[in-house]
């Protein structure tokens, strides 16, 4: 019943698309001759092409299609991942941790832990970084194939290998210039292809007041609608949860862990041509990242509204949302438009795990520990090789990521596990000179840890599930709910194993410091005076401070 | 300071001042989609006007891409790449 009616004028926009992102990848071929050209674009694209890509990188169709699948589960509610759980840390990365991380010319977040902390840490925290960028390339690229299967149907190993011949393509010949140029064109395509969605959407269910009504008479009712009713702790009805595992849980903890120090995100700021670009890349990205939830979860929402048993064992799976909404909506042309985005956000989804892993390996693992000091051209033959393994690898991986019914939860539960508990890492690293090498290490550790047992004991406590009754069969779980406490607990597990190991072992000298600590001068970096101020519009602070603004009055506006 | 290894004399230099302009690809592609769905628009079925809820999607689509093809072309003109200046500023960027 997916299946959609794709004819050769759709094809040829798709053919249009695909010839260009290999153009990009063979154009971009001609600016690399360092191993910094290929695996940072020799840090000099322009803040609005890194801000779009931050973005991009970010907005892969597994984070489409499980939105507007969020959306028709839980309502707007969803916005939760967007709003609080987005933008505050986004702004955050901008204007206070930028300047350590592109000031201090680190090549990539491990390598800010390694000077930072120590080999143990660096090493901790590349492996599990690299580990999970195979991975999560490994899920997009499984979920590709399963949607061209179900849309177009070609065999599951076929789409797999095409895609993957694609991404291929572009970033071994292009580097992280073609991934980031890509991400650019493709965040572009993929708006064009779901606002009129959106429009067509929203007109035949009667516009927005129509699809209060008509959601209204759903099983999710009119508190899809309310995005903070129901967070009272002890006895939640919101489908997130009470209000902890929302503000600090999810806001806080999972939010700044993710924007903050994922490195497949932080990549794209290192690439920009100077520190005020990079400052400036998250906080271009945070705008379209305040109004994307428009083009995810009033989709899942009109799903819901039109397509009768959606979410139920009779019915299409919410994953399906919105593929289930392009055939019934869009005629031929504008649904070529529409696939071409979704298929080049999967393939982004990839390509910006795939070219953060090849960076975090070959400068990480590779430069650092197995072969030092060979002339550049080496590494960048490495990171050439690396980006084919690393493909290979996500390839091979692409099949672990079935028998999950919802594919964003496997991603969170990923990302609970090893990057929750980095942000307090990061955190008193940056801010507080007396934490020691030996304690990064021992904080990962720890939160780590504590992340998993959080996950695994939360299935056998009655209060996250509904109406806080315990469930013997798990089914009823509220798996988001236990994900945010799991993350608050593996970031004050973290937090204070940092802090006793801290009091107990010896810190780095403050001469050693320079640049990576709060108030503690880099000798290297030039006399404030000299730097000339960027002109009012460029200003981190008032581009942060907007967005802030503006979430904050659509988060009251939609309470 | 902890330096990284130091990668020898032969350190080629950056190329990267050779990257093309994204504004031309950006412009280019929603121009010929621009184009192409424009045209459909004006042959629309009367089936799929029913199907999209009697909006002519194709041709809107199609007019709001030539006006984006239109902004990035028009920016790319006006205010082009500048590759003169590896930009030795403030943080010391450069190759």
């Amino acid at each position: 019943m997916l299946r959609l009616h794709v004819n050769p004028f759709d094809y040829t926009i798709l053919g249009i698309y695909f010839a260009l992102v290999v153009t990009i990848g063979v154009m971009a071929r001609r600016a690399i001759a360092t191993s910094e050209d290929f695996l940072l674009s020799g840090r000099s694209l322009p803040a609005w092409v890194t801000g779009l890509a931050f973005i991009s990188a970010n907005l892969g169709a597994i984070e489409i299609l499980g939105m507007a699948a969020n959306g028709a589960q839980y309502g707007l509610p969803t916005v939760h991942f967007y709003w609080i759980g987005a933008v505050p840390a986004m702004v955050f990365l901008g204007i206070v941790m930028m300047p350590f991380y592109y000031g201090s010319r680190v090549r990539s977040v491990p390598e800010f832990l390694l000077r930072r902390f120590n080999p143990a840490t660096h090493l901790f925290n590349a492996l599990t970084f690299a580990l999970a960028a195979v991975l999560i390339a490994g899920v997009n690229l499984y979920a590709l194939a399963l949607v061209i299967n179900a849309l177009i149907g070609w065999p599951i190993w076929l789409s797999i290998a095409i895609s993957a011949l694609f991404v291929l393509a572009y970033i071994t010949l292009g580097g992280l210039s073609g991934a980031i140029y890509n991400e650019v064109l493709q965040f572009f395509v993929i708006i064009a292809g779901l606002v009129p969605l959106v429009i067509i959407g929203l007109h035949s269910v009667g516009g927005w007041s129509g699809l209060q009504t008509k959601i209204g008479h759903t099983k999710l009712g009119a508190s899809a609608f309310s995005t903070w009713g129901g967070v009272g702790i002890g006895h939640w009805t919101n489908p997130l949860g009470d209000w902890i595992g929302i503000v600090f849980g999810l806001g806080f903890v999972l939010s700044f862990g993710y924007w903050t120090t994922n490195f497949a995100e932080v990549q794209r700021a290192l690439s920009a041509k100077d520190l005020n670009a990079a400052q400036r890349t998250p906080l271009i990205g945070a705008y379209p990242k305040i109004f994307i939830p428009a083009l995810t979860i009033i989709p899942g929402l009109i799903a819901l509204a039109i397509i009768p048993k959606l979410g139920t064992p009779k019915g299409a799976s919410y994953n399906d949302a919105i593929p289930l909404l392009l055939g019934r909506f869009l005629p031929n042309g504008a649904l070529g438009v529409a696939l071409a985005g979704l298929l080049a956000a999967f393939m982004a989804g990839m390509a910006a795990n795939v070219s953060s892993f090849n960076t975090v390996f070959t400068y990480d693992i590779w430069q650092t520990y197995i072969r030092r000091g060979r002339p550049d051209r080496y590494y960048l033959n490495v990171g050439r090789v690396v980006t084919v393994v690393g493909i290979l690898i996500g390839v091979g991986t692409a099949f672990i990521a079935s028998g999950y019914s919802n594919i964003m939860n496997y991603i969170q539960l990923l990302f609970s596990f090893f990057n929750a508990p980095l942000f307090a890492t990061f955190i008193l690293a940056m801010f507080w000179k007396r934490t020691t090498p030996w304690s990064g290490i021992a904080g990962l550790a720890a939160g780590t840890i504590g992340a998993a047992v959080m996950h695994f004991a939360g299935y056998h406590i009655a209060y996250f599930y509904p109406h806080q009754v315990y469930d013997p069969t798990h089914a009823t779980i509220n798996a988001q709910m236990v994900n945010f406490y799991g993350a608050s607990v593996a970031f004050l597990a973290d937090l204070v194993v940092t802090v006793l190991v801290s009091l107990v072992t010896k810190p780095k000298p403050v001469s050693e410091l320079g640049g990576l600590v709060w108030g503690v001068h880099d000798p290297n970096a030039p006399d404030p005076a000299s730097v000339p101020k960027p002109v009012w519009w460029k200003s981190p602070k008032l581009l942060g401070g907007v967005a802030l603004g503006i979430v904050l009055v659509l988060s009251i506006i939609f309470a | 300071m902890s330096e990284m290894p130091d990668t020898g004399a032969e350190t080629p230099q950056s190329a990267a001042a050779k990257l093309f302009d994204l504004r031309v690809l950006i412009g280019g592609l929603f121009l010929v989609y621009g184009v192409m769905l424009t045209v459909a628009g004006f042959f629309t079925s009367s089936k799929d006007l029913a199907k999209a809820s009697h909006i002519n999607i194709n041709l809107w689509m199609g007019l709001g891409m030539l006006v984006i093809a239109a902004f990035f072309l028009t920016w790319w003109r006006l205010s082009p790449l500048r590759r003169d200046q590896p930009s030795a500023d403030a943080t010391g960027t450069g190759p």
